[in-house]
């Protein structure tokens, strides 16, 4: 146990650092830029009307004081952090007086769940199709997928959704390619609000599973036809061991490690995906959120949404990291 | 070099696929060099015209030719990916060898400072930058900012080679020989890197080009320079999914996704190519 206790320390101080050199990059963008993001938010809700001088002093003054740009840099950074610590980024511009935490709030169950569906969906399917095409060699229809999935793997989120989105909003319009749920349906835990979310969340996730199905079943194929040349697997094959078993227990289990750790990694990269697909079936999770919040040069809601981001990612890298040790047992007996 | 290239063409299908969809991608950007009108000018052909012997590919609702603005624009992101490959190697070189090779403290911090960067999602800082940028956001200042974000996955790579070859004998023959290690990083290091270079070099342009589409067909760049994104964010603004011109929005995407299968294709089977297992395989030479 001393050793998983080790591991989980090293893994916490990386989670630590993660969020650390995250929100400083966030912190540097936003304080460092020659352009004052104070008159940026006061030109963008300005350019639509006429405002009064003294309602622009005004407003000046409670931006400077919410985004934490007064006093000199330190009293500014240890503010910054302590709104960032507190989740507290003040009332937001566009949906005004709403805070930002509350619309996050919102909006983070939609990104996770279907975040959490499509990224568990094109794993698992990926990885099994993946390993069971490394294993048959020869089939037909897996070698199929797999120059589907070579076609499929590097075209960005963007333009697999638009495809998505022309083929069945335009061409054959028997999905619905925009919002979360019906508008005429009361949220909550009923049968049909349930049904028209997944009814909704058809495409958006398609697009998602598309697109990270291909990587997850080229990188286990390799790992497979790999792992079939090595000599534990020949002689389990000589010694007659199950094919069932031996694909179990003796390839993937052994193929699966690396690709935990390939998931670990490209979570950040999945997240990016979610946030234009989002906007672009206007799923109203925090990708949407977030570009709405840069047309309304809404300052606190951009900044909001991208910690979340940051802190969000590298805590599910965090949880995946610390079940690594029930998939490769070796980190138990390392140091 | 010409014999791998040739060895290539001749065994392996992926990468003849790749080269041929990367040759078409850049004849077309080649021939933005003879394009008839300057690229930011509108309305110099009828507006909304479809695929014609006159226009080959039809005119936008902007009264711009979609081939000649579909082939400056693929010069622009092909640059815009090039430069940020390039660049970003050299950070990635840089941290790769010099964790792998000096190991200990050095290592365990770069890799640190490394795995934060793969972790990161870098979309919502991208948009952070063109946040607070707006309008002072220009194609260079995005690939500056893009290739310091996005080396850290290709510098593991690097690393997990550099520390092999550092158990290597040749690497204590020229420690013993009083060579610094700059110079056994470069002179005996590089040359054993440079093909994973080459593969993640044409991987990072595939990123790098998607985050540009994707940034620019939000908005969030500078849509003033004609580029591929740029040319589905005007369709877009003028609806032309919707009003029937399709050619607008195709011919932009066929042409990235083109770019986007082929880059790719050339780099799988150059890893194939690196890897000897799979390429005896291929030869008919392995066990199965």
């Amino acid at each position: 146990m001393p050793a998983y206790f080790n591991f989980a320390i090293k893994r916490l101080w990386q989670f630590v650092l993660v969020v650390f050199i995250g929100i400083n990059i966030a912190y540097v963008i936003t304080h460092v830029t020659p352009i004052d993001p104070v008159e940026q938010s006061i030109s963008a809700v300005t350019s639509f009307g006429n405002t009064s001088p003294e309602a622009i002093a005004d407003m000046r003054r409670s931006l400077q004081e919410l985004y934490g740009l007064k006093g000199d840099w330190i009293e500014q950074y240890i503010s910054f952090w302590r709104r960032i610590l507190q989740a507290d980024f003040g009332p937001s511009l566009s949906a005004f007086p709403a805070p930002v935490t509350s619309l996050i709030a919102r909006a983070l169950p939609w990104t996770f769940g279907l975040l959490a569906f499509t990224t568990l969906v094109s794993w698992s399917v990926g990885n099994l199709l993946g390993a069971l095409a490394g294993y048959y060699r020869n089939n037909r229809s897996l070698k199929f997928f797999g120059v589907l999935a070579m076609a499929l793997h590097p075209v960005p989120y963007y333009i697999v959704a638009l495809s998505l989105m022309i083929v069945f909003g335009f061409i054959w319009p028997v999905l619905p390619i925009t919002g979360g749920s019906a508008m005429d349906v009361q949220q909550g835990w009923n049968w049909q609000f349930v049904a028209s979310v997944f009814h909704h969340s058809v495409l958006p996730a398609l697009s998602l599973i598309m697109i990270g199905i291909g990587s997850w079943f080229l990188g286990m194929r390799s790992l497979v036809s790999n792992i079939i040349t090595e000599d534990y697997v020949v002689y389990a094959e000589i010694g007659g061991v199950a094919q069932s078993r031996m694909m179990g227990s003796y390839i993937i289990r052994n193929a699966l490690a690396p690709q935990v750790t390939g998931l670990a990694m490209s979570l950040g990269g999945i997240f990016n995906g979610a946030v234009i697909t989002e906007k672009i079936f206007g799923y109203p999770g925090l990708g949407t959120l977030l570009v709405d919040g840069v047309y309304a040069g809404d300052y606190g809601l951009v900044l909001g949404v991208t910690s979340i981001a940051i802190i969000g990612v590298s805590l599910s890298v965090l949880v995946i990291d610390l079940i690594y040790p029930l998939i490769d047992p070796r980190v138990q007996v390392a140091s | 070099m010409k014999r791998i290239i040739f060895d290539l063409l001749k065994y392996n299908n992926e990468f003849r696929i790749g080269v041929f969809l990367i040759l078409i991608v850049m004849t077309m950007a080649g021939l933005s060099f003879f394009s008839p009108y300057p690229p930011n000018d509108v309305f110099v052909v009828p507006p909304d015209a479809p695929p014609s012997a006159d226009y080959w590919l039809g005119t936008t609702s902007r009264g711009q030719d979609v081939f000649w603005q579909l082939s400056i624009a693929i010069r622009n992101t092909l640059a815009f990916g090039l430069l940020v490959a390039l660049l970003s190697r050299v950070i990635s070189i840089v941290v790769g060898l010099s964790s792998g090779y000096l190991g200990g403290w050095v290592d365990r911090v770069l890799m640190a400072i490394n795995d934060t960067f793969i972790v990161i999602p870098l979309f919502p800082i991208l948009i952070l930058f063109y946040f607070v940028l707006r309008d002072s956001m220009s194609t260079i200042l995005l690939a500056l900012i893009m290739s310091s974000l996005g080396w850290a996955y290709d510098s593991r790579l690097i690393r997990s080679v550099a520390m092999s070859l550092k158990t290597r004998e040749f690497t204590g023959t020229s420690v013993f020989s009083g060579m610094t290690i700059f110079e056994i990083l470069r002179r005996e290091h590089l040359p054993y890197v440079l093909p994973i270079i080459f593969s993640t070099t044409l991987n990072n342009m595939n990123w790098s080009i998607g985050l540009e589409v994707t940034l620019a067909v939000l908005g969030f760049m500078d849509i003033n320079t004609p580029t591929i994104g740029g040319m589905i964010y005007w369709a877009n603004q003028h609806t032309a999914i919707v009003a029937g011109i399709w050619w607008w929005v195709t011919f932009p995407v066929l042409t990235v996704v083109a770019t986007f299968v082929g880059l790719y294709l050339i780099a799988v089977s150059i890893n194939e190519y690196i890897d000897p297992r799979s390429r005896l395989s291929r030869m008919g030479g392995g066990q199965s």
